[in-house]
């Protein structure tokens, strides 16, 4: 049994809008809509989507802070909507955009109320706190006030603050957003720390698909309230139909390229663009080229994996699932 | 989690102390701005009783009820106001939080949200206000012509007590609406606030519909004036049944528990429907 269960869950808001003078129109919009998908404990997920897809709401009905609709829901097997604050004791949540750190007050505070709103004992709270210290060097923070640290420090506060009551789930809603490359890639190295020694459960949504790269083994896609991709990394090329392209420079100006298995997307004076499947050789179509065609030189680019998201997000764009009722 | 209703009761409250902790220290971080705060707030409810006492330099009477008797019950709304601001007045912040989306990360730590919401912006500068209600109570119970019997001056201790029942259960009913009603915060400060003004003067300046609708409605008229009619003696506008001087602990229960079911209905309502 997975440490995250979420069965055929929806979740649809009702919105009203002005229609006439007084007259008011309801209608019902579905944020999520037949959501299904199982994390197994010690996991690190990336969640990613276009904004409105329902992330944020995923990760509302999986804190208990929103009842789902419809559907059944399990974090480490209680239902969170029905039991919010015991559930509250065993997972960290971690809003990029706003911080439960006290703003007047020196980080050490924060830590403090955390110790006696959670009730850690005493011998776990030094030794957690020890570590985060440490791991995300916090040491000359711990006695100033939260409104003099940096949006970086001030995010690797908010870390150690979600994870001194050992969590066995983590949620992570735009960890990285807004901070500079040092920082990130520090954030990075804890979360992959906690993820590896800890064997926390990580669910992590994010724009930045670096964050993803780094610490995620298994990613999913969600788009209009469904998920639309479940699996690796590397599988995202396939479900997006992605393409390797192979930049091909000749003696001179020639037409258009025609091999089997590849097309021209693009043409620049003597240099040619060829677009090839990307889970297809690029050695048959290389040896075509060069038997027909004055070749000098070649290079061949990887697909972009942001490419290959937004792709994915444009297509179920063109497929709505019944976004509104 | 079946924990005992006293279990759960002490954790909302320590919970409470924890939170109003921090925001002490948070707020003693600048500490000329609370001195000033508290100066100002002192004298700006203070200013309510000099109106007051001006008034009564062209008449010896309001009502029928001399300047003592008014100061009795200017001493006991302001006091119990006080005390129910000062202990959960903070939760009329409750709309903004739903507005920007921080209620989200009071609902996200595993203890009562309301205890948490009441605890919020918890700040000692409204001790002025109840340090100048003090003074003007004591100053009335010396001054006025009252024999005191026992069950006379049990009635002020537990009058003081059940009003800033009446008003905390207002001011967290109040609140509540906003989950529904994003201007309802409006609609509380003129029945806290307002309300607290309205029972500094005697209920016989007031058109009898009105006093009835503080007995029938919001139970404002249980928090001074029907148990000072007892302390202090006086013949009931409305002619009501004595039992009503002593019913102030029935309304307090009442009030208590009518605001407590609307928090739960109105959290109910927030997370079941997100708006």
């Amino acid at each position: 049994m997975g440490i995250i269960e979420v069965h055929n869950v929806s979740r649809t808001f009702t919105v009203r809008t002005r229609a006439g003078r007084l007259r008011r129109e309801k209608r019902e919009v579905r944020a999520v809509d037949g959501l299904d998908f199982t994390v197994e404990e010690g996991e690190c997920v990336g969640y990613i989507g276009p904004n409105g897809a329902g992330k944020s709401t995923t990760i509302k009905m999986l804190t208990g802070i929103l009842v789902p609709t419809g559907g059944r829901l399990r974090v480490a097997s209680v239902d969170p909507a029905r039991e919010r604050v015991g559930l509250a004791r065993r997972i960290g949540v971690v809003f990029g955009q706003r911080t439960t750190l006290w703003w007047d007050l020196p980080l050490r505070d924060s830590y403090e109320l955390a110790r006696r709103i959670y009730r850690i004992p005493d011998a776990r709270y030094r030794a957690n706190l020890e570590r985060c210290v440490e791991l995300l060097e916090l040491g000359a923070l711990l006695d100033t006030p939260v409104r003099q640290l940096s949006l970086g420090q001030r995010m690797r506060g908010d870390l150690a603050a979600a994870l001194l009551h050992d969590p066995q789930v983590l949620y992570l809603d735009e960890p990285t957003i807004g901070l500079d490359v040092v920082s990130k890639s520090r954030v990075r190295a804890f979360l992959r720390e906690v993820n590896t020694l800890q064997r926390t459960t990580v669910l992590l949504t994010t724009h930045d698909l670096t964050d993803i790269e780094q610490l995620c083994r298994r990613v999913m896609v969600i788009d209009h309230g469904r998920v639309v991709y479940d699996g690796g990394l590397e599988g995202l090329h396939a479900a997006g139909e992605s393409e390797r392209t192979l930049v091909v420079d000749l003696a001179e100006v020639c037409a258009p390229i025609e091999v089997p298995g590849a097309r021209v997307v693009r043409t620049d004076g003597p240099r040619q663009w060829l677009a090839i499947p990307a889970r297809a050789s690029a050695a048959p179509v290389l040896a075509a080229v060069a038997a027909r065609y004055p070749l000098v030189d070649l290079s061949v680019r990887e697909p972009a994996i942001e490419d290959v998201i937004a792709r994915m997000y444009s297509s179920s764009e063109a497929h709505p699932k019944g976004a509104t009722v | 989690m079946a924990d005992t209703l006293a279990a759960r009761t002490g954790w909302a409250l320590r919970s409470w102390w924890l939170v109003a902790g921090m925001w002490t220290r948070s707020i003693m971080s600048y500490r000329v701005s609370f001195v000033l705060m508290l100066l100002a707030n002192t004298a700006v409810t203070f200013l309510d009783f000099v109106v007051l006492m001006l008034m009564f330099r062209h008449t010896d009477r309001l009502g029928g009820w001399s300047l003592p008797e008014i100061g009795f019950l200017y001493g006991t709304s302001t006091g119990a106001l006080g005390v129910a601001n000062l202990l959960v007045g903070s939760i009329d912040g409750l709309g903004d939080r739903i507005r920007v989306g921080t209620l989200d990360t009071v609902l996200i730590r595993p203890a009562p949200a309301l205890a948490q919401l009441c605890a919020e912006r918890f700040s000692l500068r409204r001790v002025g206000r109840l340090a100048q209600a003090a003074a003007v109570l004591a100053w009335s119970l010396t001054a006025l012509p009252v024999h005191w019997t026992p069950g006379r001056v049990l009635m002020v201790p537990l009058l003081l007590l059940c009003g800033s029942v009446i008003f905390g259960a207002i001011f967290v009913g109040g609140a509540t609406l906003q989950f529904w009603w994003g201007e309802a915060k409006e609609l509380q400060n003129s029945l806290t606030y307002g309300g607290a003004t309205l029972l500094h003067y005697p209920p016989t300046v007031f058109a009898k519909e009105l006093v009835a609708a503080t007995v029938f409605g919001v139970p404002l008229a249980f928090v001074n004036w029907l148990p000072a009619l007892y302390v202090l003696d006086k013949p009931d506008p409305l002619g009501l049944p004595e039992a009503f001087r002593f019913a102030a602990p029935l309304a307090a229960a009442l009030a208590a528990t009518a605001a407590g079911l609307l928090w739960r209905a109105g959290l109910r309502a927030y997370r079941g429907t997100g708006n």
